[in-house]
């Protein structure tokens, strides 16, 4: 952490006393993300945020020339903790660009395979590596009276989950010693199994093609998965209320909460799970398919739906430059000029960008990034959605569209209604997610485990489809193909934390152009040429500083919670150096002065 | 009141080293995968490790930034401890492949923290520099981290590679010990939290050198081909290929490299004994080896080697499927002697009933 103390000129021209501080490496995330702000400690709030990664790897240059068969393969390999969201969305482009529809039974397994990821990711996230900024050892640190309030303050669903106070929960969180924390790591594992069965190996999977599955279905399959999902469920009905009660109490705790992480409601979510009754994977019926997803893609711009047609949603996609360490493919190959609809393709889509890396120093009056920024370009303006972590969108979207109604999940047009049938020791429940009035960190924490008994209540519906083929005897998994010589595709699905879209161009029968856009180069985007901002920044800055701690011993913890929301996973951000453009002072104090 | 031994405390003693750290730096050009990967591992899992369920080992302190509490510089401090030499001893795992920085004028590939001095972020080929020399071991997790994976396929613009291609194949730790490679794309989890239990007992003075084989991989994981695990390598035997995804049967037509692979997955499943590759339906893209992945390219085609040797298995194959099938049908009926009739004829004889 530096303490540099540089007095800047605010904006409304009275003299602020800033203070340098950073993390470097930001922990509890995947990937390798900094966070650089300047905090106002007499005002209480961030007044500026960087957010840097440092990681190039390069897909897009060296998928160049190969089999567009072995995009899967590849491509799972961006990310490590959702590599298996990018396999399925190459299995998608795939299915488009070589015209095959898989067998029914194969699209239930890949969305058996891809709720257990939901049901696996969210929670490890919610309550092993997000959890630790809730619990007693972090709490203790930079909030004691907040501790001593938890204390005293009586958990209102006790009789669900089993602890009575709000502190009780807060110690049940603390990292490998808590309880709580160590059951949701033994719920990672029975939901990676379940995973396991579906896809065969997390997180890279072994079992997915274009065409369909190689996982052979038996009733031992099934009845395997099954089994864990109905223990998944009975771990869900106290798991919500305990996190209701968390997160209610932060609001009670510390008023004002609201704003931490507090964003404008610019939403995206590309839709997940497809429903093989309608889905052909052609990109002409691609909106009606688009609507026939079990969470359907939507925009969502302050609290209005403002699309929920995929072939719009893709249409509308701009990668712009930004302050990166690439140089600009505006002189280069058009790849695309219309899709198959006869709809003009922009420069800027990921069909038509080509990726010219050019390594260099960091510097913040220059390139400083090795992001873009992606884009949503509504007509009017290029938008920065951000996607929340993942969840917070995607019932946005659904909410508002109101389309998904499959008995054990109905969205009502301002809400979504979950339901869980009888478990072990627990009786039949129904949730109902309602459209919250921030987009904000707790509001994207509480949705991550809405989330998780939406993907669980979804599997139940995937499993007795599954299981009707089965008994019906349909039981071939798997379609064949053949590669063209020439085309081009898009695949959209939800990652786990967010957006994701693969685009390909095939050409010669290899892959001439691909172009991945997973969540975190949306969330963690660099200010682009027209000066938005990305998410991040937006979010941490300005955010109220709640911590108890002074300069001397801050942890940063508020903007770790806003942060932590977006649920970060830099891996898929691969390469990104988010500032707002002004000039980093250069001076630097030691790092550690004032760490213990 | 005087503590009294217990009478069983007979072989259980405390480890020669009481402590030891683990520095895991995941900033190579990976995903993070192989990190995400041991949480599902439960023989031994994380917490057995760091809450000491298995005696006789030192207490492990662990320093991964996917799970520590620590946040920056606070997350940094043991690191900078090691680099000075005031944390010993610790064991250094490496994840992703080590980009070649000197192939450009400027900038990072992959890079953890920032360099207070200068503000640029220090490079993670740097850290390898400051840590190597100072650990008691090293070990490279994942595919990436040991041979180069798939950020070192051809066409790539990092020009990236394994650790032991970066430190050197012949190099050794101060305490003599080689690098030792846990491959996988990502690595199986149980795979690595077995090796690394195997170097705290080492360390503890539990147990002898671990033994490596020459791509330094621990014998007793990798000395077996996917072939040799995989339950359906009968199929195999009998000729028996599939011809379409989702068959129970062999694979290997379908693009399955498991006879030339060192693997166990299939053999081990993938967690707590499920899933896996070509036992679940998967060809085997050979994720565990040096030459992976562009010697396993394109994945969807019969390799080359397995056209051969399975026109020669087919022909032996077939006829002893059929033949097998003929004593599979006899060995499905019962015994004649089993019925309801009123008469023995099970060819015992009783002297009187």
């Amino acid at each position: 952490m530096a303490t540099a103390t540089v007095p800047l000129k605010e904006t409304k021209g009275k003299q602020r006393k800033l203070v340098e501080m950073n993390w470097d490496p930001i922990t509890r995330i995947v990937g390798s993300l900094g966070i650089f702000t300047k905090i106002d400690f007499d005002n209480k709030e961030v007044a500026e945020c960087h957010s840097t990664s440092s990681i190039f790897r390069g897909y897009s240059i060296f998928m160049k020339g190969k089999d567009p068969r072995d995009a899967h393969f590849i491509t799972s390999r961006i990310c490590g903790i959702c590599g298996d969201n990018h396999a399925t969305c190459a299995t998608y482009a795939q299915n488009m660009a070589f015209g095959v529809r898989p067998p029914n039974i194969g699209e239930w397994i890949v969305n058996l395979g891809e709720a257990a990821e939901y049901m696996f990711d969210h929670n490890i996230f919610q309550d092993n590596l997000v959890g630790v900024d809730f619990c007693e050892q972090m709490v203790r640190a930079t909030n004691p009276s907040v501790w001593e309030k938890a204390k005293k303050t009586a958990a209102p669903h006790a009789a669900d989950h089993g602890y009575r106070t709000i502190a009780d929960i807060m110690t049940a969180l603390n990292p490998f010693t808590g309880e709580f924390y160590r059951e949701t790591l033994h719920v990672s594992r029975y939901t990676r199994e379940a995973f396991c069965l579906m896809e065969g190996r997390h997180v890279h999977p072994s079992t997915l093609y274009p065409g369909g599955v190689g996982t052979v279905p038996t009733v031992q399959l099934f009845t395997d998965y099954l089994v864990r999902l109905a223990r998944y469920a009975e771990f869900m009905k106290k798991c919500l209320p305990l996190h209701d009660d968390l997160f209610d109490f932060w609001y009670d705790a510390l008023p004002g909460y609201e704003k931490v992480g507090y964003r404008r409601t610019l939403l995206g979510c590309w839709g997940s799970f497809n429903n093989p009754d309608l889905c052909d994977y052609t990109y002409q019926n691609m909106s009606k398919w688009g609507d026939a997803m079990f969470v359907t893609p939507g925009v969502v711009v302050d609290g209005k739906l403002v699309t929920h047609d995929l072939v719009k949603i893709n249409l509308g996609i701009r990668i712009l430059l930004g302050h990166s360490f690439y140089d600009d493919w505006a002189d280069q190959e058009t790849f695309v000029r219309e899709d198959p609809l006869g709809n003009p393709v922009d420069q800027r889509h990921p069909w038509n960008q080509t990726t010219i890396p050019r390594p260099q120093k960091r510097d913040f009056d220059g390139a400083y990034s090795w992001t873009m920024s992606p884009r949503w370009f509504d007509g009017k303006d290029y938008l920065a959605l951000d996607t929340g972590g993942g969840p917070i969108a995607r019932f946005w979207a659904t909410a508002l569209a109101g389309l998904v109604d499959i008995g054990y999940v109905k969205a009502t047009g301002k809400s979504v209604k979950m339901y869980l049938p009888k478990t072990a020791t627990k009786p039949e429940a129904e949730f109902e997610w309602k459209i919250p009035k921030w987009s904000n960190a707790i509001e994207r924490d509480r949705a991550r485990t809405y989330f998780q008994v939406y993907a669980a209540a979804a599997a139940y519906h995937f499993v007795e489809k599954a299981l009707a083929e089965l008994h019906a005897g349909r039981t071939k998994t798997w379609n064949d193909f053949t590669v063209p010589e020439e085309a081009i595709s898009c695949g959209f699905h939800e990652a786990v934390r967010g957006v994701l879209s693969h685009h390909v161009v095939i050409r010669n029968g290899k892959i001439a152009n691909y172009h991945p856009y997973p969540p975190t180069p949306w969330n963690g985007s660099v200010r682009d040429v027209y000066g938005t901002p990305g998410p991040y920044e937006d979010a941490v800055q300005n955010t109220p500083i709640f911590e108890e701690n002074g300069q001397e011993n801050f942890k940063g913890i508020d903007i770790m919670r806003a942060v932590r929301s977006f649920d970060p996973c830099l891996p898929c951000g691969v390469h990104m150096y988010l500032g707002n453009g002004k000039v980093v002072e250069t001076h630097h104090s030691p790092f550690f002065l004032n760490h213990r | 009141m005087t503590a009294t031994v217990p009478y069983g405390r007979v072989t259980q003693k405390p480890p020669a080293v009481s402590d030891i750290h683990v520095l895991w730096l995941t900033a190579g050009l990976g995903c993070d995968g192989d990190s995400v990967s041991i949480t599902a591992a439960t023989q031994p899992s994380i917490e057995d490790v760091l809450l000491g369920a298995i005696p006789g080992l030192p207490k492990v302190h662990l320093h991964n930034p996917v799970l520590a509490v620590e946040v920056g510089s606070d997350f940094l401090k043991p690191w900078y401890q090691a680099k000075e030499g005031k944390l010993d001893p610790f064991v250094l795992v490496v994840e992703g492949s080590i980009p070649n920085e000197k192939i450009k004028e400027e900038g990072y590939w992959a890079a953890m923290g920032t360099d207070t001095a200068t503000g640029q972020p220090i490079k993670t080929t740097t850290w390898i520099d400051w840590l190597a020399p100072k650990a008691l071991g090293v070990v490279a997790i994942g595919t990436c981290a040991t041979y180069g994976g798939i950020h070192a396929m051809q066409g790539n613009p990092t020009g990236c590679m394994g650790l032991a291609d970066y430190l050197g194949w012949e190099w050794r730790s101060k305490a003599g010990l080689p690098i030792v490679n846990v491959p996988g794309c990502p690595v199986q989890p149980d795979n690595f939290m077995e090796t690394l239990l195997y170097l705290l007992y080492q360390v503890a003075g539990l147990a002898p050198m671990i033994p490596l084989d020459d791509e330094l991989r621990p014998t007793w994981l990798f000395g077996q081909t996917v072939h040799e695990g995989c339950d359906r390598a009968g199929y195999y035997e009998q000729g028996d290929f599939a011809t379409e995804y989702g068959s129970p049967k062999c694979i290997v037509k379908l693009g399955c490299w498991g006879p030339v692979v060192n693997c166990n997955v299939p053999k081990r499943g993938w967690m707590n004994g499920i899933g896996g590759c070509p036992n679940v339906g998967g060809i085997c893209i050979g994720c565990t080896m040096p030459g992976f992945p562009d010697k396993f390219m394109p994945f969807m085609d019969e390799p080359p080697g397995a056209r051969l040797s399975s026109i020669g298995v087919q022909l032996y194959g077939r006829t002893i499927r059929a033949l097998r099938s003929f004593t599979n049908s006899t060995v499905n009926k019962e015994p004649k002697w089993r019925h309801p009739r009123p008469e023995l004829t099970t060819g015992y004889h009783p002297r009187t009933y």
